[in-house]
């Protein structure tokens, strides 16, 4: 072909069509697409409980799901928020307004929970929580957008809390992660030890993150002579509690431990030698029944070699229970109003080998049964993984702060 | 029971014990922080991850290899001292040319790689190690129930920092490393291999490390992070002593533990801060740090 005038005119007219095809196609499938954002701690003290653990526990309920024979795609991102809420609330405003993400899922640090909640909510998307704690994402800062999925401070306190008093300990002592999560998880608590007539003899307000050594906070709890030292904190910090108070004879000496908020990750790093005989409060353990055996099987080995914890059990859970709402409405319904696919999600019962059968009530809460567990001694553990003894389960309706007490407008109103 | 500014009398000395025995480790990393820039004018930023090498060494000792706490208390600093003179001889080496910069971000970018690769490893929320046997137990202080292991600690960290002292200021080699620091050149014309000296005197400070780093092992948690949460906080004891100065990194490690400790007890909410407050002050009234020359 010589290039002439004519033929450079057509060419040029032809450019933009030869463009315009594929770009509407991408259109059209970006129409068809669910982008779904995880977002936790990928670096930090809660990387295990949550982290890539939980972009795994995703993928699987999009199989699951079975929604692309349906001719539905559903892409995964994920990213590292730090356990800083300025980060985090970044990395939500840049996932919806640029790159188009329709869910955020996980989000541990309660602090970071709450920045999110509120970026979701003015943008109209979806955040399906599984990681932070504070109940104030079913209280006074619920959102119409928002389901609260795993567990929460109050079930915590209630599960924990509750088991302690009625067993003698009625004299607390809190330590205190200095943040959202740890003022919450004590407040709750202590609401639950004054209510069976315990008495609260003082706290203690640790600095998050940079506090490695508790020997200082433990003693100042001893010598206030309560019975139950009450670990208002996750994680690392739970485990370095632990650790130390068995070294300063804390245990040993008739004073219990209290781990509010304690992961399947942490009595595994913990080791058994030290961590047996600790009461805690669980909503998903691996070896639980026969479906949450077939789901661990099914997700395979966890980053590290880990098991999964009860925050990425909720991811799945989550992410498989959304994916049924936006087939049962439409992906452009789904896509256009986040709301919408959030009230969807509550019309429906939820159904999974997480958790079982449950619902969501209409402040958000997602509400299935909490299980008190006891750390197994060493001689009873028969093998890897082995940790957990079943004390007793609290049915679904009572585990969680009842939908009137939150201050939640949504039910207010 | 006798009271001073409103505390009990027992519970405020077993806070001044428990802020000894936190001096003790900050003693300890900022020795080796000291011993490094002293002679090689580099900030050593991967200290942090070289005392948590120290106690993976120690875990990865009991459980391959079997052997216990004693046998890691020694090999594991000649294992991580290995690492580092490795590290001096490839990377560090290179850069003693260049601005003091260069140095930091060279470390730096090493503590985060070797952090991430334990990290993807080992996983983050970290692995147990228990006290030797021979260190179980406690001592009942009147005022306080003191560990065996706890007072172990300050023991061997106060002989580890005597011992560092003397090998600098009252032995020959000693006295070369004080030498060349001055003037390298010089005592390179009399024969004595200054970049062999260096390459030594970083591995013997990355030993340092280690050693605190399984001093550790049984009392913190065993985590990727455990380094960096404290490196901080050591740089800053470095600030304040004055950089380079041995006898300044180990009586400020000390006082900082003792006033971090008294911190958490009148307001626990400033302690992960106070020593940063001290910090500033210093720097303000004493820019090259209590001990440091000017």
């Amino acid at each position: 072909m010589t290039l002439n005038r004519r033929n450079l005119l057509a060419a040029a007219a032809a450019t933009p069509l030869a463009a315009g095809l594929p770009m509407s196609g991408a259109r059209a499938q970006a129409q068809n697409t669910i982008r779904i954002g995880v977002l936790n701690d990928q670096s930090g003290l809660y990387r295990d409980l949550s982290g890539p653990g939980s972009t795994q526990a995703v993928r699987l309920a999009i199989q699951d799901s079975g929604i692309t024979q349906r001719g539905i795609n559903v892409e995964v991102v994920q990213a590292d928020h730090q356990n800083r809420p300025d980060v985090g609330s970044t990395v939500a405003r840049q996932w919806i307004d640029r790159d188009g993400v329709d869910v955020i899922v996980d989000v541990p640090t309660s602090s970071v929970a709450l920045a999110v909640n509120t970026v979701v909510r003015e943008r109209n998307k979806v955040f399906l929580n599984s990681g932070a704690a504070t109940s104030d994402l079913t209280g006074a800062q619920c959102s119409p957008n928002t389901i609260h999925w795993t567990y929460d401070t109050w079930m915590l306190a209630r599960g924990t809390g509750g088991a302690m008093v009625r067993a003698g300990g009625d004299t607390w002592f809190f330590l205190t992660a200095d943040y959202a999560f740890g003022h919450a998880l004590e407040r709750d608590t202590a609401e639950f030890v004054r209510a069976a007539g315990g008495r609260v003899l003082g706290q203690v307000r640790t600095p998050f993150p940079g506090t490695t050594d508790f020997s200082s906070y433990l003693v100042q709890a001893q010598a206030s002579r309560a019975k139950v030292i009450g670990l208002a904190n996750a994680g690392g910090d739970t485990i370095n509690s632990i650790k130390q108070a068995a070294e300063f004879g804390l245990t040993r000496r008739g004073v219990k431990l209290a781990g509010l908020l304690v992961f399947v990750t942490d009595v595994h790093s913990l080791g058994l030698q030290t961590a047996q005989g600790l009461v805690l409060t669980e909503t998903f353990y691996w070896d639980l029944n026969d479906r949450t055996r077939a789901l661990t099987q099914r997700l395979g080995n966890m980053p590290g070699g880990l098991r999964p914890t009860m925050v990425q059990a909720g991811c799945y859970s989550a992410v498989l229970h959304y994916l049924k709402a936006v087939a049962d409405m439409g992906v452009q319904q789904a896509k256009a109003s986040g709301a919408e696919a959030v009230n969807r999600m509550k019309a429906m019962p939820t159904d999974d080998d997480a958790f079982g059968q449950g619902s969501i009530r209409p402040d958000g809460r997602k509400i299935h049964p909490a299980y008190l567990f006891e750390v197994k001694t060493p001689q009873e553990s028969r093998g890897a993984w082995d940790y957990y003894k079943l004390l007793s389960t609290v049915p679904a309706d009572e585990a969680f702060r009842p939908v009137g007490q939150g201050g939640c407008s949504l039910v207010r109103g | 029971m006798d009271e001073i500014f409103g505390i009990p009398a027992p519970l405020l000395f077993g806070q001044l014990l428990l802020g000894l025995i936190n001096g003790a480790f900050y003693a300890l990393l900022s020795l080796g922080l000291a011993v490094i820039f002293g002679m090689l004018n580099v900030i050593n930023f991967t200290h942090g991850a070289q005392f948590m090498l120290g106690a993976f060494v120690a875990w990865a000792m009991l459980n391959f290899l079997g052997l216990g706490y004693w046998w890691a208390l020694l090999l594991a600093p000649i294992v991580v001292g290995l690492f580092g003179v490795l590290l001096e001889r490839t990377m560090i080496s290179q850069l003693y040319k260049l601005d003091h910069l260069y140095g930091l971000l060279l470390t730096f970018g090493v503590g985060l790689i070797v952090e991430g690769l334990v990290r993807n490893e080992f996983g983050s929320s970290g692995l147990p190690y228990r006290i030797p046997t021979e260190l179980t137990g406690a001592w009942d202080l009147g005022f306080m129930f003191m560990p065996v292991y706890r007072g172990w600690v300050v023991i061997v960290a106060l002989v580890a920092c005597i011992a560092t002292w003397l090998v600098i200021e009252k032995t020959k080699i000693g006295s070369y490393l004080r030498a060349a620091t001055e003037n390298p050149a010089l005592v390179q014309a009399f024969g004595i291999n200054v970049p062999r000296m260096m390459t030594l005197t970083y591995g013997a400070g990355v030993a340092l490390a280690a050693f605190a780093g399984v001093l550790a092992a049984p009392i913190y948690s065993v985590n990727p992070q455990m380094g960096s949460n404290l490196i901080i906080i050591v740089f800053a004891v470095v600030v304040i002593g004055g950089m380079g100065s041995i006898l300044g990194s180990v009586v400020t490690g000390f006082g900082l533990g003792i006033i971090e400790g008294l911190t958490k007890v009148f307001y626990p909410e400033a302690s992960a801060t106070v020593i940063f407050v001290v910090m500033a002050i210093v720097l303000l009234l004493r820019p090259a740090g209590l001990f440091g020359r000017a």
